[in-house]
């Protein structure tokens, strides 16, 4: 059994909830009480039916407005997938949530209501799964009940939203026909939708393979902190504790340490105090090393066959999550994993309209929920990867150091 | 190539590992509150494997009701001296004495938003910048929406419309003066995940999660612990019953199930079959209202 994180993107009627609440549903991950307290709430209300969409409302204060303000994840399992659903909310002045959603997520859900086909929040969030590298996109062709199941229709959004799909560099794209709300082709195939000859939505997603999604290849071990138990008979014990975000190390392995540049090998790899011969992306474990260098929280140990940029300097596409804009000039902490260093966002190059693409060469500052290319002066060297290459070692955050605040996320580039 | 496979514990191990070390690396004075029940257990588990073969760099803080079930409190004394790591034990009574709070009165009067007052208070005392604690999304609708790394102010509130973005697995934990971060290690575990996890791991827990007989009282559909801490009625039947705990709390606001199962086997093919949530089964204090949890977090609670 394996694990898949999931996002569900949709505009604010597409029925995004519902269809999280169908699937939670359907997959019988929903209890008694959980629908006790729902019925109660449907009928507050005054709905007839059961309002699955109510399963995902969070907070009272959503509950009022009748809004979701913030991602919320949600947790069902089938006998073969853990699943892991980040609900982030669709109207515009959120981007920054779905970014968030978005950024650890192997697959998204894009719902397209039927009766509209693509529209611009579509293109807002292909745009976005898109600057975030999610490897698989599905395309749910919602509320098929309200145009009477139609093959034309369907068909139709099919071949507008290839457009958007090649325009955006979506490699992987799955389309799909559901009604999430009469449970059409969502854990079982519909037999209202005949002509449609894929698996139900469900079967996507538990046959979806991200296992090879993982970087075997380029290894990085972010240093998050040192053991150094100096009891008697550990005295001389010093191991590099971290995860290892991508790629195989085995003892004695030529390992360089960054950005000092020292080099040296692995003598030892722990799990749980135990030594092991090799270790790989996900895990987290012990580094020991032959030489005594200096390596402390912040460096990177990695294997000099394909070596990430050391640099201080570094472009960036940049998504502005705070209320306070950003003016050029402006300085910040950027953290890539442990490594924080002091920043300046020295000018902004464009902004990228993320409804068309379109980008703009005079932006001046950015305000919440832009995506805007910038040229980023490190006070001290970073080492780090293309976001769209190593997506482990090219995500970092923009923190403000007098709120204290994350501020922005970049795709190194 | 050689393939690689990862389980899907392997990865909520390794991302539970990979946030302890992130709260070692980048706080000065952090705690992991431990309340005797299995998320905490389970908790104590991932930190040996963080930070074994060195000391833990934290102590285990205990916020002690006074209502505790004695079968955790002997489990927590016992695990702290096994695995040689510093318990920090603090009371609601003390704080009920010294505070002069209102003890809450009623049938099963709970001490649980007490809780809140010594939590801050041991805050203080200690200067804990960081509490790692054993909460997980799928518990309850408020903590779905709450972040790995839970900025408190100085009054321990959580503002869920204020909540930083938390992308990848880069965790800001820079915090002002007086302030402290919340860090839950375990948030994308289900109930399910951390029995199975038990399983594979053969993780230890008291008694009282396994069948055993109890005198209980029967409430609205509900099995409570005959306790001094509860007030009998007339017309109260004592009766005793094979039962299991799901949860572990207070003895006043935590139910009992009734259940024959005694291995950890037992108990996840029931997990699997139950039809009421965890909370919903258990947990008398969140029936009060339908935003019982939001409340409490926003007011410091865990």
């Amino acid at each position: 059994m394996d694990l898949l994180r999931f996002i569900t993107a949709g505009s604010v009627d597409d029925g995004k909830s519902t269809l999280i609440g169908r699937l939670l549903y359907d997959s019988k991950s929903i209890l008694i009480d959980q629908l006790e307290a729902i019925e109660k709430q449907s009928k507050n209300r005054e709905e007839g039916e059961i309002d699955l969409a109510l399963l995902t409302d969070g907070l009272r204060a959503e509950r009022e407005q009748g809004i979701t303000i913030d991602v919320a994840y949600k947790y069902f399992s089938t006998p073969k997938r853990k699943f892991i659903i980040a609900d982030a909310p669709g109207h515009i002045q959120y981007t920054r949530n779905m970014v968030t959603g978005a950024s650890n997520s192997d697959l998204a859900i894009i719902l397209i209501d039927a009766r509209n086909g693509v529209v611009e929040q579509t293109r807002r969030h292909s745009i976005i799964a898109s600057l975030l590298s999610i490897p698989h996109v599905v395309i749910a062709v919602n509320k098929m009940d309200l145009v009477d199941y139609s093959q034309d229709v369907y068909n139709n959004i099919v071949i507008d939203y290839a457009k958007v799909a090649r325009a955006t560099g979506l490699k992987d794209v799955k389309y799909i026909p559901i009604s999430a709300l009469q449970g059409d082709n969502i854990v079982e195939r519909s037999t209202n939708i005949s002509w449609y000859e894929g698996g139900s939505l469900l079967d996507i997603l538990e046959n979806t393979e991200v296992q090879k999604d993982l970087n075997y290849k380029d290894a990085r071990f972010p240093v998050q902190y040192v053991i150094r138990p100096q009891t008697d008979d550990l005295h001389d014990y010093r191991g590099y504790a971290g995860k290892i975000i991508s790629g195989v190390y085995r003892v004695g392995d030529p390992v360089v340490a960054l950005p000092s540049g020292l080099k040296t090998r692995i003598s030892g790899i722990e799990i749980n105090g135990k030594r092991v011969e090799e270790a790989h992306v996900p895990q987290s474990v012990t580094l020991l090393l032959e030489d005594d260098i200096d390596i402390s929280r912040g460096d990177i140990i990695v294997k000099d066959e394909a070596l990430p940029k050391t640099e201080q300097e570094l472009e960036a596409l940049v998504c502005w999550m705070d209320a306070k804009p950003l003016v050029p000039g402006n300085k910040y902490l950027l953290q890539l994993n442990s490594r924080v260093v002091r920043a300046v966002v020295k000018n902004i190059e464009y902004k990228l309209n993320v409804n068309t693409l379109e980008k703009d060469y005079s932006p001046g500052r950015a305000e919440l929920n832009d995506v805007f290319r910038a040229v980023i002066k490190t006070a001290s060297p970073i080492s780090f990867d293309r976001y769209d290459e190593l997506r482990e070692n090219g995500g970092a955050i923009l923190i403000d150091e007098t709120s204290n605040v994350t501020v922005g996320a970049c795709m190194i580039q | 190539m050689k393939q690689y496979r990862s389980d899907y514990l392997d990865h909520l191990e390794s991302e539970a590992i990979h946030i302890f070390r992130e709260v070692a690396g980048q706080f000065e004075k952090p705690a992991l509150l431990f309340s005797g029940g299995k998320d905490s257990i389970t908790l104590v588990h991932l930190a040996l494997k963080a930070f074994r073969p060195g000391k833990f760099p934290f102590p285990l803080v205990h916020i002690d009701t006074g209502h505790n079930f004695p079968e955790a409190l002997a489990f927590r004394d016992n695990l702290a001296n096994s695995i040689g790591e510093k318990l920090i034990v603090r009371k609601v009574e003390d704080t009920i004495r010294e505070k002069r709070l209102t003890e809450p009165v009623g049938k099963f009067a709970s001490r649980n938003a007490l809780q809140t007052y010594t939590l801050l208070d041991t805050i203080e005392e200690f200067g804990f910048d960081a509490c790692i604690g054993g909460a997980r999304r799928d518990e309850e609708k408020a903590r779905a929406k709450e972040r790995i790394f839970s900025v408190r102010d100085e009054f321990g509130q959580w503002n869920p419309k204020l909540q930083r973005p938390e992308l990848w697995n880069t965790y800001n934990g820079r915090i002002h003066k007086g302030e402290n971060v919340r860090v839950f290690p375990i948030s994308n575990w289900t109930e399910l995940d951390i029995w199975n996890y038990i399983r594979r791991e053969n993780i230890q827990l008291p008694s009282i999660y396994f069948s055993h007989e109890r005198e209980v009282l029967e409430h609205e559909g509900q099995l409570v612990a005959y306790s001094s801490f509860i007030r009998l009625d007339p017309g109260d039947k004592i009766v005793t019953r094979t039962v299991r705990y799901r949860t572990v709390g207070d003895m006043t606001c935590t139910a009992a199930v009734e259940s024959k199962a005694d291995s950890v086997e037992d108990i996840i093919s029931e997990i699997i079959a139950t039809k009421t949530s965890e909370r919903g089964e258990t947990r008398i204090d969140d029936k009060v209202s339908e935003a019982a949890m939001e409340d409490r977090k926003k007011n410091g609670y865990f």
